[in-house]
């Protein structure tokens, strides 16, 4: 589904600066699976996401969805094939406007935008079916501005946003970084359940290491733009948060006394 | 007073067209398009021209509408294609405009007062003072509720959006770039509509008549807004278009102080402009200080504790 061949990106090339931010990576994703992502604070995470997204172009290698090529298409073209979710809960959705005209907004993800209303009565029931999965009791605030909902409903409803258009890869991004432990919680089962139901090719990134052996069918783990570890439905089964800290000691030839609290 | 009361109101409810047109780049998009200097005036060269030349009156307006929505979109592409600062693709294409609009006038100062114009047309069907603030508010509504339903199309809800938040848009496949330069014409084009209306009503045209426009556009807006509020679009649109009628009753008052005169114009426009941005700020300041009061009493304190 996601094929991701010899990606190299640098930032700021010729200057002092420079960082080499992915270093020829290569990610093949199944339809269906669901790879979640660790590393510490420049592995290269975002920048892995923003090279799928299309928010940054790769300086060489090719990203392929559904045996598409993707690699030149600019990011709201891409974002045909691509539900995503940030961590910030203000970047998914328009403040302003209300639940019923987000969901309007996804709702036309997958197709052209015409001069038809955007919400119809018919499109309400659907809109109010969707919000009832997430038990926030949204489906009740239809007309109410995003703006006024908390950060952990506004990370809901983003999650649905992104999804309730089956897309063919889904990104999250650290997107439960920003809430409060019972929140975050609420979050991570809402994706469970969201992505074993449609069945969806996805990638979190996450600086939660347990969340991210709790969630998923696959493990990387990223250093300095490269994937140092890689863990397959089998291994990443046996893994446990130790075993993980161990793996990246290892790797990194020890001695890392900081070692959790760069990967946490 | 009650005559000029009259004609404040009648040209307001032209205005309020143009100030819907700011409300469109200056709200819904969030982009302050100064534009609109220019694009005023070109409204009315061009309809004030077509006029002069023989042609309808009511399809010279229209025409004007659609020389508008060009302007607005060359600003757009200006902003999106070529990278642009929002702010300075305006004032590049406002003084790109001021000479656009002297070669189609072909002078500073197009005279209307011998031609048929929409405004003398409806003189003559309904021959009452009333007519022509009737007409213009029949008018002026209807873009109103257009706008009103356009902004809840799938379109106009992803370029509402594109002001809100315009990364989440693009992360919906909205081409955000073509949503500006569709915003930024549509804008214009009112704003285009009203020049043209307002030319005919005063009966010529003038290449500097646009300067400050965008101000006067943005007092509106704010006034309208500090009045009726915007909880909804339709409120908000309604608030743009008291707004502008209002705006158009303090200047008639402002300029029956003695010691102001025309030419000061300007400047009174900036200073109420200033004092409805700056207005609320205070009040806000004050019934903060006021709850702070209430509590430390209710608290048993003292409000200097």
């Amino acid at each position: 589904m996601l094929e991701m061949t010899r990606i190299f990106k640098v930032f700021y090339e010729g200057t002092p600066d420079e960082k080499i931010a992915l270093n020829k990576v290569d990610l093949s994703m199944k339809q269906g699976d669901f790879v979640t992502v660790i590393g510490s604070n420049g592995a290269g995470k975002s920048t892995l996401m923003n090279v799928i997204s299309g928010k940054l172009s790769p300086d060489m290698g090719t990203v392929m969805i559904d045996g598409t090529n993707m690699t030149n298409l600019a990011e709201h073209k891409r974002a045909l094939k691509i539900g995503r979710v940030f961590q910030d809960p203000m970047a998914g959705t328009a403040p302003t406007m209300t639940i019923e005209e987000n969901l309007a907004l996804a709702y036309n993800r997958t197709k052209k935008r015409t001069l038809s209303l955007g919400v119809t009565k018919k499109r309400r029931d659907f809109y109010r079916e969707k919000l009832e999965m997430l038990h926030l009791g949204l489906e009740d605030r239809l007309q109410a501005k995003v703006g006024l909902l908390s950060g952990g409903e506004r990370q809901a409803l983003s999650l649905l946003m992104a999804t309730f258009t089956d897309p063919k890869v889904l990104l999250l991004d650290e997107h439960t970084a920003a809430l409060d432990p019972s929140r975050a919680e609420l979050i991570t089962n809402l994706t469970k359940e969201i992505v074993d139901h449609l069945g969806l090719t996805t990638l979190m990134v996450t600086h939660n290491m347990q969340q991210a052996l709790d969630l998923g069918n696959r493990l990387i783990m990223m250093d300095k733009g490269q994937i140092i570890f890689s863990a397959t439905e089998e291994e990443k089964k046996k893994l446990t948060v130790e075993k993980l800290l161990a793996e990246f000691q290892k790797i990194k030839g020890g001695g890392g006394l900081s070692d959790r609290s760069l990967l946490s | 007073m009650m005559t000029a009361m009259f004609g404040a109101v009648e040209s307001g409810v032209i205005y309020a067209i143009m100030a819907l047109g700011v409300y469109l780049s200056f709200r819904v998009l969030d982009f302050p398009d100064l534009t609109v200097d220019g694009s005023f005036v070109t409204g009315g060269a061009v309809a004030s021209i077509m006029i002069v030349n023989g042609s309808d009156p009511f399809i010279a307006t229209i025409a004007a509408l659609f020389a508008g929505f060009l302007a607005g979109c060359v600003t757009g592409i200006l902003h999106t294609k070529g990278g642009i600062n929002p702010l300075l693709s305006g004032i590049l294409m406002m003084i790109a405009l001021y000479s656009i609009n002297l070669r189609i006038m072909g002078k500073p100062n197009v005279p209307l007062l011998a031609e048929e114009t929409v405004m003398t047309k409806i003189d003559n069907w309904f021959a009452s003072d009333w007519s022509i603030l009737l007409f213009m508010l029949v008018v002026t509504l209807i873009i109103k509720f257009i706008t009103d339903l356009f902004l809840k199309t799938e379109v106009g809800l992803s370029l509402r959006a594109v002001g809100d938040n315009e990364g989440m848009v693009r992360s919906f496949s909205a081409n955000t770039g073509w949503m500006k330069v569709l915003g930024l014409g549509l804008s214009n084009a009112l704003v285009a509509f009203s020049g043209a209306l307002v030319a005919q009503y005063n009966g010529f045209n003038d290449v500097g008549m646009g300067i400050g426009m965008i101000v006067i556009g943005l007092a509106s807006v704010i006034i309208g807004e500090a009045v009726i509020g915007h909880s909804s679009i339709a409120r908000a649109t309604l608030a743009v278009i008291v707004g502008a009628v209002l705006y158009r009753m303090i200047v008639t008052l402002a300029l029956r102080i003695e010691f102001l005169d025309t030419g000061d114009m300007k400047l009174i426009t900036a200073i109420i402009v200033i004092i409805a941005l700056v207005l609320p700020k205070i009040l806000d300041r004050q019934k903060a200080a006021a709850r702070k009061k209430k509590r430390l009493q209710q608290l048993g304190g003292n409000a200097n504790a």
